[in-house]
């Protein structure tokens, strides 16, 4: 058991990226709500994209690592702290034994992603380390992380390895690279591009009209179930509709009786029986996973086509970032001069 | 199913984006156990036969949303243009190579729920009764000869959505939610019946509960129930439900 949990901080939770197969038994998905960032930790410690990681949010825990390990710190709300020394997200870093991580909150953001070379030794639960905290089964558990929890990582891979055993004895550290800006990180934070859900075209115009043009806030009950935004004015269908409950996804923005939309994120039930107004683009979950309560947030409204085109785009940066990421590796391991410290 | 009634689905189905990552089918918006069983069959044969990409599916009363790796969707079929036409004609070419036939494999399974009615287990047995001005022995009755057909599970893990209760126990969920249902609680809540597969919050009114475990996370097929499954309630008596309590446990 290499890492003990001095302070659980607000809610850390061991998040991979989901878990698939299960929607028709009722199992939700979970994962972590920030899938970019999930997946950037791991490419930055040489890990398989999808592998778990600690979610946290609000608050960071304080780690103590009983043993060297190599770790990197995304998303957002907080910036690690290693021994009382800063460090930035985006970057991998070198722990020596018993270092002490800690999180230090920033303005921005909600949810940091710890990932660690190998891996988080959790059991998979139907194909996945995701925590379902409803359910109390999946991740550390089943449950959020407490103190006193020992977690312990997987082995490491023969690259990590090399790694390790070349800066071994060192001060805690970060080489002077990092993931490189997505084409998509200088975008508006406040702006949620959506296209229409199945129910779009039964709300009143006005409804639609507001739907796009008043900001909406983010309210602080708010969970990983479902995030509750509040306009000035309720929005209304047409008619009173019965709608049969059916599959919702990520992003799906749900209008119940009371008028305030419902974006379903990654712990959402697997079907939903609310009106659908609109469906968050993939490309903008990573804002919506960052914001924070009293936030405000804009629609705008694309077409599907733009949302699948503009999807295609993320994955195709994500997959360059990866690259670039492998390449600093292999210099790293090389030992040349571009990735020295 | 006959292949006119099969053409005729087949021919009723619509398409719409759910997210960039999943597309629901649909067949009309009305509750029908046929359209039920259509989907389970497209369900079924997709599941044989996956599309490259294809993650799950995930039936509903009157559709079928398939989720998919879009990426995976563009490497495999080797496409330029949209991913999730790709994924719709893949399906709508799947549906014309449904045949009819009339074997009893795609009617879904009859799954027997053991139940104990009334007492302890069921403590709004007497108000239902009550409600319908009739005896808790004629509420088991048609509670118990109801044939049940699974929409779909969702809510919670292994939550079934049933349809096919008698309409003469139709009774209006609780004033007031009790803040624990124990699991396995067999409940009415207006015209629905349903089973609580863990202890939860809840407002539905009890009329019994089975010692079977709806679901079980340490399982390949964690639900017991399944969307297409037929329920059958047998009502056992309270020596019998400890007995198969402890068998289980």
């Amino acid at each position: 058991m290499n890492i003990e949990v001095v302070k659980p901080g607000m809610l850390t939770t061991v998040q991979d990226a989901g878990r698939y197969g299960y929607l028709d038994q009722g199992v939700v998905q979970s994962g972590a709500m920030d899938r970019l960032a999930l997946r950037t930790a791991n490419l930055l410690v040489g890990n398989d994209e999808q592998a778990a990681a600690l979610e946290l949010t609000v608050t960071g825990p304080v780690l103590r690592f009983h043993q060297p390990a190599l770790i990197a710190v995304t998303g957002g709300g907080m910036t690690p702290h290693v021994d009382g020394q800063a460090f930035s997200l985006g970057v991998p870093i070198y722990l020596p034994e018993e270092s002490i991580l800690t999180f230090r909150a920033e303005r921005t953001g909600i949810r940091a992603y710890v990932a660690i070379a190998g891996g988080f030794n959790v059991p998979e639960v139907l194909n996945s380390q995701s925590t379902y905290l409803r359910a109390g089964f999946g991740g550390y558990e089943g449950r959020a992380l407490k103190e006193g929890d020992l977690l312990d990582s997987n082995p490491l891979s023969q690259e990590a390895k090399q790694y390790m055993e070349s800066v071994e004895g060192e001060a805690p550290f970060a080489p002077k690279w990092g993931a490189n800006l997505l084409w998509l990180d200088d975008e508006e934070t406040d702006v949620l591009r959506v296209f229409p859900g199945a129910h779009y075209t039964g709300f009143t115009p006005e409804s639609q009209y507001r739907f796009t043009e008043q900001p909406f806030i983010l309210s602080s009950q708010s969970d990983r179930m479902g995030f509750l935004l509040e306009g000035d004015e309720p929005l209304q269908m047409g008619k009173t509709e019965s709608i049969l409950s059916e599959a919702v996804a990520f992003g799906t923005v749900q209008v119940p009786p009371d008028g305030n939309p419902r974006i379903l994120m990654a712990d959402r039930q697997t079907t939903g029986g609310y009106p659908k107004i609109a469906q968050v683009a993939v490309v903008d979950h990573y804002k919506l996973a960052q914001l924070r309560p009293q936030e405000h947030v804009y629609f705008q409204m694309i077409s599907f086509q733009e949302a699948e085109t503009l999807y295609i785009l993320q994955e195709k940066a994500m997959k360059q970032r990866a690259s670039a990421i492998l390449l600093y590796w292999k210099e790293t391991i090389r030992g040349d001069s571009l990735a020295s410290r | 199913m006959k292949r006119g009634e099969i053409m005729g689905f087949q021919s009723a189905v619509t398409w719409r984006p759910l997210s960039e990552q999943a597309v629901m089918m649909t067949l009309g918006n009305r509750m029908d156990p046929s359209v039920q069983q259509y989907v389970q069959r497209v369900k079924q044969a997709v599941e044989r036969n996956p599309f490259p990409g294809f993650v799950e599916a995930v039936p509903s009363y009157t559709g079928l949303a398939f989720f998919y790796d879009p990426m995976n969707v563009r490497e495999k079929m080797d496409v330029e243009g949209s991913m999730q036409d790709q994924v719709r004609i893949w399906v709508d070419q799947l549906l014309t190579s449904i045949e009819d036939d009339d074997d009893q494999q795609h009617n879904g399974r009859i799954v027997e729920i053991p139940v104990c009615y009334g007492g302890e287990f069921g403590p709004d047995l007497s108000y239902v009764a009550d409600y319908h001005s009739c005896s808790e022995d004629q509420v088991i009755a048609h509670h118990q000869q109801g044939e049940y057909l699974i929409y779909m599970i969702g809510f919670a893990p292994g939550f079934p959505f049933v349809g096919g209760m008698a309409e003469e126990i139709a009774t209006p969920r609780r004033d007031t939610p009790r803040e624990r249902v124990p699991a396995g609680s067999v409940g009415i809540a207006g015209a629905q019946t349903g089973i609580y597969p863990f202890a939860t919050p809840g407002g539905w009114q009890l009329i019994g509960q089975t010692p079977l475990v709806l679901f079980d996370e340490t399982k390949t097929e964690p639900s017991l129930l399944r969307s297409g499954d037929r329920i059958q309630f047998v009502p056992i008596d309270e020596q019998q439900f400890k007995k198969l309590k402890e068998v289980r446990s």
